[in-house]
């Protein structure tokens, strides 16, 4: 690409303001002191650089997500789903929401340039590492690995899903209005809002002690059964034959799908006469499942827009947000109702869920260092059960 | 003498971690005054060390949104709602004095897609659409949808038009929109139900300025100036160049509709 050595020289420059940026806005926070891993100075201090070779498809980054600025209509976004996330950052022994590479349809592929590098892939990913100079060698997913200057790493398709890519040290972009999550349609953080592309670096430390592997896949503990939601904000817009047909029926996800929201296709949900589709607009969140006039459900996403003019049938509970993440054109989805007893419950669950997987991760035996990484993962768990709220 | 017992302020579960704090039905400053009196209420609390299980509030023209922390440990939303309901009987109402501005619009066909259809829908001619528009002063009610998405209020109602039963994919960026008794600018290509009626030049949102992102703020004050494509494009260039001087698009002050 032309003016690319300029573009990358400006792009390395970016990366290690942020690398610092990063760091000193953990330590203001009280960050470092709770949750960072012994040694993070360390790693932040030896870096390498991560190179598109590739930039994917469908790639962001992501961390916990922009909070406090919707009152200006600012979106949340962030990771669409932080328990899978916190995977990703746990294969690294550091904290659960550091930002990561979000991939939903093709994982970029990544060159180590300058210094040994650490990564971690989770997610239905077929990935390919090809030493520099050497044959390209299928991997596993849910691993962290080192990658040495030259090599490069082809993160392939998302077979399903979505999947993350977590660096070392995190993904060290500028935070804008305090994250760094990547808001595509208003151009906000990230890298300058956009995609990735061919060339673009990104600072990445060694990691610190052994390489971790999962011996199984992250699944969410309800990850088969309906989206659970409480009813409302506007139950009463619809009537009985309405709500039987929310609940007892099948709904396709639409070819238009993506992190602000899902278009579903199925029975039409009428509104009680009177009472219309059109609300006074107001606040909407991830989750709700809002009806335009025309009956089909639109379930709203981690970039959902902040305000939202459309009754609300329902809302999915916190703890089924990130499967939401999951589902495809094509996905069929079903709801049910539960309790605020019940969604609380979830949340528990999902909490206990992750802490456990977090606590089977051990060193990759060729490596191993296995004392050293039990013990960055047991240390972890506490943090790991925030990243599950 | 007692007085009818009013419904308001009441709570509506936005999911598991977010209470709607509803004050009534009907867009007016009235209402609009107790929304911003409890924002805020929990500003002033916050500031204390109050709250610290709210994530942050969303204000909108008769609701204030609070989004809660969502915890393993507890339903934290839950057990504040009591208390949430409690201060928003309580705060006083706050109605801000706002800022006037006339800002630019472009209402040529190609960025006006619907207006003719709405004119034609509600009997009148392009022209008195046109004048109706730019002849209402609109109060800024809320900031949201999007950065830099403003909604005001009220259109006329020989304006008013309920949103599009099947919202589009995809609304240019800039777009002036109607629908019902609201106007609003879409600042970023988005979907979006509503009637696009215009296309503004300026710019009402931008994140590097990090004391004001957003250029209106509730209670602001908004007349819509027409410009014609060569203004519009001439105004769009420099938006796009070198930024614009906000304070050039005050206005001198003029009495609320």
């Amino acid at each position: 690409m032309s003016g690319g050595a300029k573009e990358q020289a400006v792009n390395g420059e970016a990366g290690d303001r942020a690398a610092n940026g990063q760091a000193a806005d953990r330590a203001s926070n009280g960050e470092a002191g709770n949750r960072a891993v012994t040694g993070e100075a360390g790693d932040r201090a030896v870096t390498g650089t991560v190179e598109f070779v590739q930039p994917g498809a469908a790639v962001s980054i992501q961390d916990r997500g922009r909070v406090g600025h919707r009152a200006i209509g600012v979106p949340l976004a962030g990771a669409a789903d932080p328990l899978l996330m916190a995977c990703a950052n746990a294969l690294l022994a550091q904290p659960a929401d550091w930002a990561v590479l979000e991939v939903a349809l093709l994982g970029p592929t990544l060159r180590a340039v300058g210094a040994p590098v650490r990564v971690a892939l989770v997610g239905d990913l077929a990935p390919v590492r090809t030493p520099h100079g050497g044959a390209p060698m299928p991997l596993t997913s849910w691993r962290s690995f080192t990658l040495q200057p030259g090599e490069q790493l082809a993160v392939g398709p998302c077979r399903s899903g979505i999947a993350y890519v977590a660096l070392a040290g995190g993904v060290a972009v500028p935070p804008v209005l305090g994250s760094r999550s990547t808001y595509a349609r208003a151009a906000l953080g990230g890298l300058d809002g956009r995609a990735p592309r061919v060339g673009d670096q990104l600072a990445c430390g060694p990691g610190q002690g052994a390489e971790l592997q999962s011996p199984t896949a992250w699944q969410h503990p309800h990850a088969t059964g309906p989206l659970r939601v409480l009813p409302g904000p506007q139950e009463e817009h619809f009537d009985a034959e309405a709500w039987q047909s929310f609940l007892g029926s099948e709904y396709s996800v639409t070819p238009d799908a993506d992190r602000m929201g899902l278009r579903l296709q199925g029975a039409a949900l009428r509104h009680v006469a009177g009472m219309g589709a059109d609300i006074v607009s107001e606040a909407v969140a991830p989750g709700a499942v809002q009806v335009p006039g025309a009956g089909q459900p639109i379930v709203l996403g981690v970039d959902a827009q902040t305000i939202g003019g459309y009754a609300k049938i329902a809302t999915v509970i916190s703890a089924d947000l990130p499967r939401l993440a999951h589902a495809r054109p094509g996905s069929v989805l079903r709801f049910a109702v539960v309790t605020r007893e019940q969604a609380l419950a979830a949340r528990v669950l999902l909490a206990e869920a992750l802490a456990n997987w977090v606590r089977q991760l051990g060193p990759v035996r060729a490596h191993g260092e296995p004392d050293e990484a039990a013990l960055y993962a047991s240390n972890l768990i506490s943090g790991m059960i925030d990243a599950g709220e | 003498m007692t007085s009818p017992p009013t419904p308001y302020p009441r709570l509506h579960a936005l999911g598991d971690a977010a209470w709607i704090v509803e004050f009534g039905n009907l867009i007016d400053e009235a209402t609009h005054a107790r929304v911003m009196g409890l924002a805020q209420a929990l500003e002033a609390a916050r500031v204390q060390g109050g709250w610290p299980q709210v994530l942050e509030w969303v204000p909108a023209y008769t609701t204030l949104t609070v989004h809660f922390h969502t915890t393993a440990a507890a339903d934290v939303a839950h057990e504040a709602a009591e208390e949430l309901l409690a201060l928003a009987r309580a705060s006083a109402p706050l109605l801000q004095p706002g800022r006037c501005w006339r800002l630019p619009v472009c209402f040529d066909a190609d960025c006006a897609p619907d207006l003719q259809a709405l004119a034609l829908a509600r009997g009148l001619s392009l022209d008195d659409a046109v004048a109706l528009l730019t002849e209402t002063p609109f109060r800024v009610y809320m900031l949201g949808f999007q950065p830099g998405f403003r909604t005001w209020a009220a259109l006329p109602a020989a304006l008013e038009m309920p949103r599009r039963s099947t919202p589009r994919t995809a609304v240019p960026e800039r777009s002036v929109a109607v629908a019902g008794r609201m106007c609003a600018v879409y600042p970023w290509r988005s979907p979006g139900g509503w009637h696009l009626v215009g296309r503004t030049p300026l710019n009402f949102f931008d994140a590097r300025d990090v004391q004001a992102p957003a250029w209106l703020q509730a209670g602001d004050q908004v007349r819509w100036l027409a410009v014609d494509r060569e203004r519009f494009d001439e105004l769009e260039r420099c938006t796009a160049t070198s930024g614009m001087v906000r304070s050039e698009w005050l206005a001198p002050p003029e009495s609320a509709p």
